[in-house]
């Protein structure tokens, strides 16, 4: 039991709002949801007063599998496809002259300065029909004219990587920054290429960039929903299309509610089971101590 | 092994067409203050860097072009560079596994090396969890292991404390005694330079000012600035007055009597020169010395001395000169009552003792500003600690 000294009261007092506003608006709603979902409809949208699993009936739909097969494939690709294209835009920053390193850093930012939906609507008008790449292509005789960039999963995929990219490049920028090159330097000294350098030294160090970059990217792509409504079609569509349309259109909120529950299990799952693995192994080295200690007699 | 080399890195050239060889099994060092270019010179060995011009040649072959992956050297890092992620065990046999052994030889052979630098019990540890001595002595065995032909050392002492550095330093020249490769080592240490090398190579701005084994760079230096920066040295401006055979000069020095000082090179009247002695070189004591015993003989005022255990430093005025002399305790000090503030001297040098040096106007102004950072394994005590000694002294030693 740890007792209260002024530090931990300090400590507490300045974590409690945020750790409050999680609670109450996160947390809670979120289990509101989980609970939602073993609930009746009404016929209004409303819910009903009794326990049922009607809700998650969705998961039996023939379409279900296709729909949670491809938001997981689409995210997994957005996910290397941030990491390939943010890996070399964060090392040219992180090693670039220190006084143009800020500089560069805003280039990342700006797109965020003009709002999200616009940005998608933007990339509607470039890949439309009849918009420039699309006649740019044509007459280079790259596609045919009866192709359609836009409402695809090809669309969606394209949109994904370019809203998610700058978010994996910031953390990956921070890792890189902070990477100790002489252990590069090091691993071409004892004989490794730069390949083996790269694979053996580098990805490994900036491993908690990485991390960090797959779980800002993974994550929100899930649960994308804007994105494939706009640029997808229904070869496009996600879990969270189905989701809002659950809502929306039929107006149960049970349906919606479990669905939503899934897609939180879906990603709160792998994370625990991380964890766990990693207790585990962890321990497991403790154990490995044991003998080496008694074997030196310390 | 270094053939004309030369090093530019924008309008700063780092390494001015420099020339040395090292040969096998030796323990060689590029000795120098920071910014001389002697680790520039480490890593055009290495490979990290390639020459603007001339050669890099390792056993009769020229290297210059090839990656460090591709040479048989090896590097200890200043900061050591384990590899954060990997046990102890792991950095070890990182360049085995590159090489492609089997496992059972790089087990042999990484136990081997954890026998030698006796770290057999922290194998499985990470490099976050061991001192700082002992990732040195990992660094060692991570490039040893790989049977270098050259083992490249940057100021591999530096991050550590005096006591340890000490300690490494013994260590250092046991595992050379035991493997027998070729050390290249850099280091602005004078004391670390001076205990391990076989030769040293002083360099300055670039070039090198001096290459000899510790007691010639120290005994017999050639140039003004090798004199100040291996040990200390008193520096008198002065001009030949005239020949004395069989090989001697007497010099005429401003505010002083002349001074007789051993040829080492020929000399003519007129000559400009400094005469350079070192401190432990001049005997110090409160009655005059006779004149057959020593040549050159002064008296001054004690104005300042430093305890420093088995010596102590004066500083003695003489006209216009500050001397400084080192006063070995040969006996128990405490019965004796040792020369102190405000005391009248005798000064006293053989004429071997000193050296002559030609005189270079415009680096004896850098030399004498130029901190001492390179104790006398730590004997010494810089002047910028001298107020600090002083004061420790007179609370304590009760005149």
């Amino acid at each position: 039991m740890r007792t209260l000294t002024p530090r931990r009261i300090q400590e507490t007092l300045f974590t409690a709002p945020s750790f409050l506003w999680l609670l109450v608006l996160f947390l809670v709603p979120t289990l509101m949801v989980v609970s939602m979902s073993f609930r009746t409809a009404d016929p209004y949208g409303g819910i009903g007063d009794s326990f049922s699993l009607e809700g998650f009936k969705d998961i039996f739909s023939p379409s279900f599998p296709g729909i949670l097969f491809r938001t997981v494939n689409l995210s997994f690709q957005t996910t290397l496809w941030c990491l390939a294209l943010g890996l070399p835009v964060a090392y040219f920053i992180a090693r670039a002259e220190k006084k143009h390193q800020a500089h560069l850093m805003l280039l990342i930012i700006i797109p965020f300065w003009t709002n999200f939906l616009i940005r998608v609507y933007a990339w509607k008008i470039i890949l439309h029909p009849e918009g420039m790449l699309k006649d740019m292509l044509v007459a280079l005789r790259l596609v045919s004219e009866d192709t359609s960039l836009l409402y695809n999963q090809g669309a969606v995929l394209l949109v994904l990587v370019y809203t998610y990219l700058p978010f994996a490049v910031l953390p990956l920028y921070a890792a890189i920054e902070k990477f100790d090159f002489t252990l590069i330097e090091a691993s071409r000294d004892l004989g490794a290429g730069p390949l083996r350098s790269f694979f053996r030294v580098f990805l490994p160090g900036i491993s908690q960039g990485i991390v960090s970059a797959v779980m800002v990217v993974f994550i929100p792509a899930l649960g994308s929903y804007v994105i494939p409504d706009m640029v997808g079609g229904t070869d496009g569509e996600m879990l969270g299309n189905k989701i809002a349309q659950r809502v929306f259109v039929d107006r149960n909120l049970p349906r919606g509610s479990a669905l939503s529950t899934l897609l939180v299990l879906a990603v709160v799952l792998p994370v625990i089971g991380g964890l766990v693995v990693k207790k585990i192994r962890s321990n497991g080295r403790a154990f490995a101590d044991v003998p080496s200690i008694g074997e030196h007699g310390l | 092994m270094f053939e004309g080399i030369r090093k530019t890195f924008g309008s700063h050239t780092a390494v001015d067409d420099v020339s040395l060889s090292v040969e096998r099994g030796e323990v060689f060092s590029l000795l120098g203050p920071s910014g001389c270019g002697k680790t520039t010179l480490l890593r055009l060995c290495a490979g990290f860097e390639t020459p603007d011009k001339g050669r890099v040649i390792l056993n009769g072959e020229d290297i210059s072009s090839l990656p460090p992956n591709k040479r048989k050297v090896n590097t200890v890092f200043q900061n050591y560079a384990l590899f954060p992620h990997m046990s102890v065990y792991d950095n070890i046999a990182f360049g085995l596994k590159v090489a492609g052994k089997n496992s059972t030889d790089i087990k042999l052979e990484v136990d081997a090396m954890l026998d030698l630098i006796q770290m057999k019990d922290h194998a499985h540890k990470k490099p976050s969890q061991i001192s700082g001595g002992q990732k040195q002595r990992v660094a060692i065995a991570r490039a040893l292991v790989n049977k270098p032909q050259v083992l490249l050392l940057d100021e591999p002492l530096a991050a550590l404390d005096l006591k340890l550095r000490q300690r490494m330093l013994i260590e250092l020249d046991q595992i050379h005694d035991e493997v027998g490769i070729t050390f290249l080592f850099v280091t602005h240490d004078q004391g670390e330079a001076i205990s391990l090398s076989d030769r040293i190579a002083v360099m300055n701005e670039g070039k090198i000012e001096q290459i000899g084994t510790p007691a010639q760079v120290y005994e017999s230096p050639v140039s003004s600035f090798t004199a100040a920066f291996i040990g200390d040295t008193n520096f008198f401006d002065g001009q030949v007055r005239e020949a004395v055979p069989p090989n001697y000069s007497r010099i005429a020095i401003d505010g002083l009597p002349d001074a007789l000082c051993y040829n080492d090179s020929p000399r003519r009247p007129g000559d400009m020169v400094h005469l350079s002695v070192r401190p432990e070189k001049i005997r110090l004591r409160r009655m005059p010395f006779e004149s057959h015993d020593y040549e050159n003989t002064m008296r001054g005022t004690v104005e300042n001395l430093v305890y420093l255990g088995s010596s102590t430093r004066y500083w003695v005025r003489v006209g216009e000169w500050l001397v400084t002399a080192l006063l070995q305790h040969r006996h128990f000090i405490l019965d004796e009552a040792p020369p102190t503030w405000g005391d009248e001297v005798w000064l006293a040098w053989h004429a071997d003792d000193g050296f002559m040096l030609q005189r270079y106007a415009l680096t004896d102004e850098k030399l004498l500003m130029m901190p001492e950072d390179g104790d006398m394994l730590g004997e010494d005590l810089s002047p910028d600690q001298k107020t600090g000694g002083e004061d420790a002294l007179s609370s304590g030693s009760g005149e």
